[in-house]
C-alpha cells in the first residue's frame, strides 16, 4: 500500500512556539512529517508540510482545529501524490536584481521556461528602502542545455535594466 | 582490489576522528587501491575519505578533473595525512556525500587553501588549491575529523550573493 500524503499549508501572524505547537499535535495524532518548508514572509509565519498517517482529510482537520484556533492560524489541506527520496539536484542558478517594478518575475521565469529550464527553488525578496525598493530573486533549477543557452535567453532582461547572473552549480559529491 | 562498504548516516563511526598514517607500506597502498575502486563505484563521487569505509586513517582521494566545465585542479590526488596550512576567502557551493544519500545542501568553504600531505609512498606534497578543488579537499579532510557536510549546511536563505556583487563593485 502506498503512503497517503497530505500537504498542510498554515499561515498566520508570526509568534514564538507555532511550529512546536503544531508539530506536537501532529505527533500526538500519530502523523509523520515528510519534507517541510517554513518561511517568514512579510512578517507572517508560513509553513507547508507533507504529512502521512492513518487518517483522512476530515479527521486531520478536526484534530488540528484546537491548535490552529489557539494559534490564530489559517489551515489548508490537500491530498497529494508524493514520494520521498526523489530529490532533483539543481545544475544552474540564476540570480536577479533590479529596481522593483511589476513583471520582473514573470519576464525572467517565462524566458527560463522557454529555454527549457525547470525551476526547483525560487526565492525572492524586496530589499532596499521604501522609497527605493530593490527586487532580489534567486532561482535554482535543472536544464539539459548549456549555461550559455540560459544566459542568452535572459539577455533581453539585461537590456531592460535588470541585473541577471547565470552560473552552473557543480555539486561536489565526496 | 575490492569495493568496500560505505558507512551512511546515522552511523556514529562517521563522527570518529581518524589517526595519522605511520607507515607507508604495501598494506596502505592496497587499501588505497580499494578506496579508489570504491570511489569509482559510487554514484558520481569526486572524492572519498578512508573513514567513509570504516577505516579510521588519515587518507583521502579526490579527482576534480572530470567536472562538466573544467575547473583548476591537480588531477587525481591521493593525500595521506593532509593538513590545510592556509585559508583565504569564502564562498558557498553545493555539496552531497556518499555517506548521506539523497541530500545536497549549500556549504561555505574557503575559496583558496594551501595543503600539505604525503603520497602513498610517503613523499611530501604541497598544493595551492582554489574553488571546487579546495572545496573537495575541505570536505574530505572534514571526514578525517569526524565532520560531515550536513554539520555545516547553511539555510538556503543565507545569502552570499549580495556581498559578492558588492565586492566585485557591481550594481547595488
Amino acid at each position: 500500500m502506498t503512503t497517503q500524503w497530505h500537504m498542510l499549508t498554515l499561515i498566520g501572524e508570526d509568534k514564538p512556539g507555532i511550529v512546536a505547537a503544531v508539530t506536537r499535535a501532529l505527533f500526538e495524532f500519530g502523523l509523520n512529517l515528510g519534507e517541510t518548508s517554513m518561511l517568514r514572509l512579510g512578517g507572517n509565519f508560513t509553513v507547508m508540510m507533507m504529512v502521512s498517517g492513518e487518517h483522512n482529510e476530515a479527521e486531520l482537520r478536526d484534530r488540528l482545529k484546537p491548535v490552529i484556533e489557539a494559534q490564530g492560524m489559517c489551515l489548508h489541506i490537500d491530498p497529494i501524490k508524493a514520494h520521498l527520496h526523489e530529490h532533483l539536484v539543481p545544475n544552474i542558478q540564476v540570480t536577479v536584481t533590479g529596481a522593483d517594478r511589476a513583471g520582473i518575475v514573470a519576464q525572467v521565469t517565462s524566458a527560463l521556461a522557454e529555454a527549457g529550464f525547470n525551476i526547483l527553488d525560487l526565492e525572492s525578496d524586496v530589499a532596499g528602502t521604501a522609497d527605493k525598493p530593490v527586487y532580489i530573486m534567486q532561482i535554482a533549477g535543472v536544464a539539459d542545455v548549456a549555461v550559455e543557452v540560459i544566459e542568452r535567453a535572459l539577455v533581453p532582461l539585461r537590456e531592460d535594466g535588470v541585473d541577471v547572473n547565470v552560473s552552473a552549480i557543480e555539486t561536489y559529491i565526496g | 582490489m575490492a569495493i568496500l562498504e560505505i558507512l551512511t548516516l546515522p552511523d556514529d563511526r562517521l563522527k570518529q576522528v581518524s589517526e595519522p598514517v605511520a607507515s607507508y607500506d604495501d598494506e596502505l597502498r592496497a587499501f588505497i587501491d580499494d578506496l579508489e575502486e570504491t570511489r569509482l563505484n559510487g554514484p558520481a563521487a569526486v572524492g572519498i575519505a578512508a573513514p567513509q569505509v570504516g577505516c579510521f586513517r588519515r587518507v583521502v582521494i579526490l579527482d576534480c578533473s572530470a567536472t562538466r566545465k573544467p575547473v583548476p585542479n591537480h588531477g587525481r590526488l591521493v593525500l595521506v595525512n593532509p593538513e590545510i596550512t592556509h585559508w583565504e576567502g569564502y564562498e558557498m557551493g553545493r555539496e552531497g556525500c556518499l555517506s548521506v544519500p539523497d541530500y545536497t545542501g549549500n556549504v561555505i568553504r574557503a575559496t583558496r587553501i594551501r595543503l600539505t600531505a604525503f603520497d602513498a609512498d610517503g613523499a611530501p606534497l604541497e598544493f595551492d588549491m582554489e574553488g571546487y578543488e579546495a572545496r573537495a579537499a575541505q570536505h574530505e579532510i572534514d571526514h578525517l575529523d569526524g565532520m560531515l557536510f550536513v554539520d555545516r549546511v547553511v539555510s538556503r536563505r543565507t545569502d552570499l550573493f549580495k556581498r559578492k556583487v558588492y565586492q566585485k563593485g557591481g550594481k547595488p
